[in-house]
Formats: C-alpha cells, structure tokens, sequence
C-alpha cells in the first residue's frame, strides 16, 4: 500500500536528486553536455569568489532568520499553550497558520510595498510625522530578506515548539514550584529543556528551506541581498549552464546538511550535559 | 457434544509462540472464561474463535463446523471488544442495528429488534444518542445490545469490564452473570481479573505463556490448585517452603512454624515423594484464636509482626515459633474481637485439610 | 485574564503577521497607482479589469487544473501512506515514510531543478504535467500529515466489529473507515489545492509556456502600472485561500468530534 507513494517518492525525488549530483560532475560546453566526469564545476565554484561570496550570504542570511525566526516565535507558542483556554488554542493555532497558506509571492511583494522608498511605512510615518525623510535601510538590502523571511516561515517555527509545550505535563512545573525553584528557575530548569524537541525541529524546519529561498532575495533583496537559489537560477535558466547550477545546488545541500547535523549533535550533547 | 472445540491450536507471532498446543472444549450454554495475566496469550485465543487470528496449527469447531475457511465475519460468533468499537459516528439505534443490514427483515421490524435488544440491557430509550455522548458504562451496555442483536452462538468477550470503575464493575459482574442465564447464549470471556472469572464463570481457564495450566470450575480452582503458579494467581496463598518423608505407609510432612503432621494423597497435586516440597495454605484456613472462641483444627503460637485493618476484615502477618517466615492470615472483623497490633502474641488454629502440596521451588 | 505581557506581544505578532494580507485589499481598492500613504479615493476598477485580461485567464484556468490534478493525486498517494503507516508495519518503514515526508523540508529549488534536470533529459515537455508531477512531489508529505491523524486516531477493532457483525472488507472501508476519515481527505485535499495554487517556483522551472497564476503574477511584478491589478488579483486569491482553509479547518474539526476525541491543534 505504501508503495504508490514511495515509487513516486524514488521516482520523482530520488532519482532527481541523484541526477541533479550527477549533473554536477558534468560539464557544458556551449549548446551541449559534456557528459565525461569533471570536478571544473567544483574548481570554479572555489575560484571565483561571487559563489562563496553567495553560498556564504544565503548560509548567514538563513542562520540570522533562523535565531530571529524561533527566538520571537517561542513566545507566541508559550502564550498560546500556557495562557489561551485549551478551548482556544486551534483557533489561535489556525489564526497564526493562515498567512502561511496563501500566496506566498504576494506576501513578499507586499513587503517590498510595505518597506519600499516611497512604500507603505515610509509614507505612513511621513504622513504622520514621525521622519522627515524615507528610512532607505528596510529595503532592498539583507534587512528587508531577514524580516520578509522571518514573517513567511513564522508559522512553521511555532507549530512545532507548540506541540513540544502541550506535550509538558503541567504537574512537572507544579512539581519544580514546590521543590522551591522560582517561575523562572523553573521555566529554565524544566520547560525549557522539555520544549527542546519542539525547538530543534522549529530550527531545522526553518533554516533547511530558507537557505534555498529565491523569491524574498529577488524582490527584496536587492542587488546586495541575492543569495544561493538565484544563482542556481541564473545558472539553469539563463546562463544555460545547467551542470555549474547543479554544482552550486549540491553543494547548497551540502551545507545544509553539515550545518543542521552539527547542530543537532551539539544539541544532543547539551542534552546529555544536562541529564 | 461441544460446542466450541479446540485441538492442538499453535500460534506464532514470528519466533513469539503465543499459543501452545492449546485443546479444550466449551459446552453450549456456558459462561467459560480465559483468565491469565498479561500477554498469556488469552486474548490470541478469543480472537483466534473470532477468526481474527489464524492459528498456524491445529483445529477449531464451532457447532460440529470446522472453522478454518470460515472468515470472521460468516462466524456465528460476535464480540464485545476491550474498546468497545462503538462506531463514533453513529447513534445508539445504529450501531446496535448495525449487524442487521444485510438480514431480510423489514425496517419496522429491525427498529423492534433495535428496541428490545436496547432495553434488555437496560438502555431503552437511548436509540437517538449519538454514541459518542455516552458513558463507559453505557458504551458497553451498547456493544453488548449490538452483539446480541444477531443471536450469535456464542459470545465473546475480550475485557469488557476493564475500563470501567470498581463499582461499574460490580454491578456489570452481575448483569452480565444475569444476562447470559437469560438469553442462554454461550459466554467466552476474558479477563486478568480473577476475582472477576471466579465470581461470573462455570468454568475458567487459567493460562501461563501460552498454555492452559488449569481448567476447572471456580470452587476446585479456588480449592484445588493444581500448581504453585495457579494457587499464587487465584487469591492469597501461603507458601512454605519445606519437605515430606516416607513413613511405611505414611507420608509425614514437615512444615517450619505448623510442625511435623502425616499428608494424605488428596493434599498432593502432583503425587510428590519425599522430598523437599512446597506447602500452600490459604489465610483464611488460619486464624487468631480469641477469648471465648473455640475454634477446631490445629494450634501453633506466633507473634504479630504486622497488621492491615480493611474493615470488614484484617489481615494478620504472624511469624510462628519455629516458622522462617511470617504467614498470612485473615480474620473477619466482629465487635467481640479486638484488633492485635504488632508485637502481640497470639494463639492460631489452621486446619490441615486445607493444606496443598506444591513442588519445591 | 492571565500573560498580560505575553498577550500583548501575540497581539503585536499577529499584527505582524497579518500586516501584508490587511493591506492587499486596502490597495486594491484605491484608485492611485502609486501603491503608497496617503490612499486616493475608493474604487472597484482593478477588479472590473480583471476578467478583461485574457493572459490571466489562461493562467487562471492552467493553475485551477493543476490544483484540482494535484489535490485529487496527492491526497490519494497520502491516503496510501497514512493508512500503511496507521496499520501495518514493513521493512524500512521509517526510511520509506522519511523519504516520503522529504519534500517538506527540502529547499524548494532543489526539487524544481532536480525534476528540471531529469524533465529535460528524458525529453518530456515542459507544461502542466510536468508542474503537477512536482506539486505532487511536495504536497504529498502535507496530506500524508493531515491524514496521519486521521488514520492514526481510528481504533482498529472499529474495523474488526464491522467485520465480526458480518460486513466484508470492503463494506467495512465504505461504513465504518470512510466516514470517519472524510473530513480529513477533505481537508487533505483543499491544503494540496491550495498549496498548488500558491506554488511558484516549481511552477516557474517547470511550466514552461503553460504560466500558473502565481508565474504570471510573477511576471506582472515588473511593471508598476500593472500593480494594482495585481493587488485586486491577490485580494482575491487570499480570499480564496482562507475560505477553503476555513472550510479544511471545519472539516478537521469536525472529524475530531466525529471520531469523539480532543482536539489537539491545527494541522500538520
């Protein structure tokens, strides 16, 4: 029965995936492939320093939202676990998964309107006086991609710190309350380290797409704001150099992987530390 | 001939031998239970009645027919389940109706069946509930109305009163004991309850790890263990350990603390020798001896070591002179006895007729 | 009332999050084309222009197939996962549901040129196919979630009473397992619509002329006279996405109290 879906899973995840690595060994010389292994991508990759310069800036940008992203989301999972009315909470749950289902293309757009030289908050704090000339550090620079990032994937950091927090039996803090540790000696002593899970699942939940993000850094990124994915789209659709975009996408995964394993080995041992 | 009987049934679950070389046969109007504790395989073998499991090995009759071909839905069999399986998106009248959807009776005549299976168990009145409204107890009156509804041969009931409060309990205990005199249906229950099996059963199975150890009306169950592991399971028993010797004919058994007295062959269960053995006696074959009470049997002298008072009754750990280790002993609570406390010496008569001889450990 | 300060900080984060789709319709409905404080006056002609644009009602009618197409095929391959994953147990499980569940979290670019790459190879064209094989790829793992809980949730020995009161397997699924786990192929199969209809850049690598909606709103982007058309189409399209979420929501809901259980949050 789980074969259906697994064979479309092989087919149309795996096999690409392995094609996309495969690619990446391979050159293009004009309109054909060259189909004879090569490490060139690689080497060009390490050359040129626009790449690192890039690889660098998507990894910095997504590690930035990342702590931005779940730092100011953990708040909004223990409100809604701790103090809404278990009655309540599917619909505050539901409240803050709403934006997350539509257009996210418009959504980044309406940031670039909203944070834009004549856009929204400019002419709303001119018209108001609060300035007196247009704040030019909200857009197209590495702010505008961090708070247009951090507001798309806010859902999918407190979904996860939620079901970690509804999971907390309350009688633990009770417990911790009368052995004499203070509301906050036991927020960090016993909520905190139970909420781990939920935590370590909002960080990799976050991180892991935004690195290959290309709609934020293309709109409102800003020519000092592009990161990874556009790139890899240049390469693939208009440089015509598929196996440089291949490269550049596997060693995006690459990263990827090597960061959110690191983290969750340390974390595994700060754990461990503590038990 | 038997209604239900089973021959040489063996279950695996991979490598897990769940059922072993089980035989047995159920009579037809007969209120049979499976008693065991956890994982003993008791439940494998209601399903396998069910034809919910398949056994690997070994025959099932239901009624003379051999069941092996027939799929758990053409037996004539039906079944109260452990979570009752009341389908949440029905009502009551629906779910007790549900097994009448393929029958050929008219709509006005099923909803008369619906009705009268819901008020033999006392839920007349209920049938536009939804079932997810109801209460434990109700769920399983509804799951008993459903099963019934279809005038099964027999009866399976796998836990149904586990679920359900101490006093729930009870007073399903005795309507379900009430019910199947009733209706005249053969009952297989099970339950790790033995309190409950003694109390509802004609006869119970008791069954260790895939095996039925003893098959035996209550009172022989209760009375005549036929091995330490059953005496221990079914109530309180007394074990101690010590050894019997040949004496011409006789055989003497020597036990610490109650002493030195000859056994006759009705108290072995296994035609032990001389030997080391094991003794059993239950604690209330024992008892405190009290001013003005003039009990019969033998006496031995002891201290209280401990005492618990549960109302209507005490419990005494009294360390005998010459015992190795404190036995049990329960004394039904009357105004004219005192309650000992620990430390007190007292007097205890036992009678050797309820002695039962064990192997050794 | 209790978390005072919390209360306050969630209400300035839903503020937060809303902000963007409160002001969509706040420009959709003013005159200027300058998407900019202070508004002109009110009107209603970005909306009236809408249907008069036949590039968009191409793309319209490409996204609306393809979410149908997608929902319909994701929701049934998530059927199939969720129901062996409740029951029964297999070689690799956790591998295989993994595998499965991978698309959640995988940069969406990498999917789109890795289907890109392999599309190309084998010489199938670029269309509508082509992107509904993608959205099925990463809407799958979202109905598999949604359907989990309904699979998960349903005790087996529903199904077995079925069976023990004389129905067949089949008759057992279409009585017993079907209506109790409706409400989640419902709401499995507005999310993959709605995620379908959202998507962008699976759309925009594998679409090839066929463009999507958001492909071709993508495209509007560039002009900024064309702007408050596009406000007027996204008022509509979040219009769309949060009544069928709604309608998902409900129908979540409402499975829960069917199967007479707590509810234990939203989705995923």
């Amino acid at each position: 029965m789980v074969s259906a879906p697994f064979l479309y899973a092989v087919l149309l995840l795996a096999v690409p995936v392995a094609a996309i690595v495969m690619f990446s060994f391979w050159s293009q010389s004009y309109l054909d492939l060259d189909t004879t292994l090569t490490l060139k991508n690689y080497r060009e990759a390490a050359a040129d320093p626009i790449y690192g310069q890039l690889l660098a800036r998507s990894l910095w940008i997504s590690l930035v939202v990342t702590v931005i992203t779940v730092v100011t989301a953990f708040p909004i999972a223990y409100f809604i676990s701790f103090h809404v009315a278990p009655g309540h909470k599917s619909l505050w749950i539901f409240l803050v998964t709403i934006p997350f289902w539509t257009s996210y293309l418009i959504r980044v757009f309406l940031w670039k309107v909203i944070l834009g030289y004549n856009g929204v908050l400019n002419s709303g704090l001119l018209g108001i006086g609060v300035i007196d000339a247009p704040l030019t550090f909200i857009l197209y620079n590495l702010n505008a991609v961090v708070i247009t990032l951090a507001h798309a994937f806010a859902p999918f950091a407190i979904l996860p710190i939620f079901v970690s927090l509804e999971r907390i039996d309350r009688s633990l803090l009770e417990a911790a309350l009368d052995l004499g540790e203070t509301k906050v000696s036991a927020f960090l002593r016993v909520t905190l380290p139970l909420a781990m899970p939920g935590i370590v699942a909002a960080v990799l939940i976050v991180f892991i797409p935004t690195i290959g993000d290309y709609v934020t850094p293309r709109l409102v990124g800003g020519p000092g704001g592009l990161m990874i994915a556009n790139m890899i789209q240049t390469q693939f659709l208009k440089l015509n150099n598929a196996p440089m975009g291949a490269a550049l996408a596997v060693i995006a995964m690459i990263m990827v992987t090597v960061v959110a394993t690191a983290f969750v080995l340390l974390n595994r041992r700060f754990l461990k530390g503590r038990s | 001939m038997a209604l239900i009987s089973l021959s040489g049934i063996d279950k695996y679950y991979g490598t897990y031998h769940a059922l072993r070389d089980i035989s047995l046969e159920i009579e037809g109007g007969e209120f049979f239970s499976l008693l065991g504790p956890s994982g003993c395989g008791k439940t494998t073998l209601l399903r396998t009645i069910a034809g919910f499991e398949t056994p690997d090995k070994g025959v099932l009759t239901i009624d003379g027919r051999d069941m092996a071909r027939v799929s758990a839905n053409r037996r004539p069999t039906n079944m109260v389940f452990q979570s009752y399986a009341i389908f949440p998106h029905l009502t009551v009248a629906q779910n007790v109706g549900f097994g009448l959807r393929r029958s050929d009776l008219t709509k006005a005549e099923k909803a008369r069946e619906v009705g009268a299976a819901l008020e033999m168990v006392g839920l007349g009145g209920y049938g536009a509930r939804a079932a997810h409204a109801l209460s434990g107890g109700q769920r399983q009156r509804v799951a008993l109305a459903r099963a019934l509804i279809l005038k099964p041969k027999v009866l399976l009931l796998d836990e149904p009163l586990s679920a359900l409060d101490k006093k729930m309990r009870e007073q399903m205990q005795s309507e379900l004991r009430q019910l199947q005199r009733q209706v005249g249906i053969t009952f297989v229950l099970v339950t790790h309850d033995q309190e409950e099996a003694l109390i509802m059963s004609d006869r119970i199975a008791v069954m260790f790890e895939g095996e039925i150890a003893q098959l035996a009306t209550p009172q022989d169950l209760y009375l005549r263990p036929n091995s330490r592991r059953v005496g221990e399971f079914i109530g309180m028993m007394n074990l101690i350990p010590g050894r019997m010797d040949r004496d011409g004919s006789q055989m003497i058994g020597d036990i610490p603390g109650l002493g030195r007295l000859p056994i006759v062959p009705d108290l072995l269960t296994d035609g032990q020798g001389p030997g080391d053995c094991t003794f059993g006696i239950r604690p209330e074959s024992m008892s405190l001896v009290f001013n003005g009470e003039l009990p019969t049997g033998k006496f031995v002298d002891g201290t209280v070591v401990e005492r618990a008072y549960y109302g209507d009754m005490t419990y005494y750990e009294v360390l005998l002179d010459g015992g190795t280790a404190p036995v049990t002993c329960s004394m039904k609570n009357l105004v004219s006895r005192p309650v000992l406390d620990a430390g007190a010496r007292t007097r205890l008569a036992w009678e050797p007729g309820a002695l039962i001889v064990f192997d050794a450990a | 009332m209790r978390g005072g300060g919390l209360r306050i900080y969630a209400v300035i984060y839903l503020v937060f999050l809303y902000l963007p789709i409160l002001l969509l319709p706040v420009f959709a409905f003013n005159s200027s084309t300058i998407i900019a404080f202070p508004l002109a006056s009110f009107t209603t002609e970005w909306f009236a222009e809408l249907p008069r644009v036949p590039a968009l009602r191409d793309a319209l009618w490409v996204s609306l197939k393809i979410a149908v197409l997608t929902a319909l095929v994701s929701t049934l391959l998530g059927v199939c996962a969720a129901r062996a994953a409740a029951r029964y147990r297999f070689a690799f499980k956790g591998t295989i549901m993994g595998l499965i569940m991978l698309p959640l979290v995988l940069p969406e670019i990498i999917v789109a040129v890795s289907l890109l790459v392999v599309f190309l190879q084998i010489g199938l064209p670029l269309g509508s196919l082509t992107v509904v094989l993608g959205h099925v790829l990463i809407c799958t793992p979202f109905c598999v979630a949604i359907l989990n809980g309904a699979f998960q949730s349903l005790d087996i020995s529903l199904e077995e009473a079925a069976i023990d009161l004389g129905e067949t397997g089949w008759s057992t699924f279409r009585l017993i397992i079907l209506p109790l786990v409706m409400p989640g192929i419902i709401s499995s199969l507005l999310i993959a619509f709605t995620i379908s209809m959202d998507e962008f850049i699976i759309a925009f690598f594998l679409s090839g002329s066929e463009a999507t909606l958001p492909v071709y709103l993508w495209g509007q982007l560039r002009f900024p006279q064309r702007l408050p058309v596009v406000m007027a189409l996204g008022t509509l399209l979040v219009l769309a996405s949060v009544v069928l979420l709604t309608i998902a929501e409900v129908a979540r809901r409402r499975g829960v109290a069917r199967r007479g259980q707590q509810d234990n949050g939203g989705f995923l």
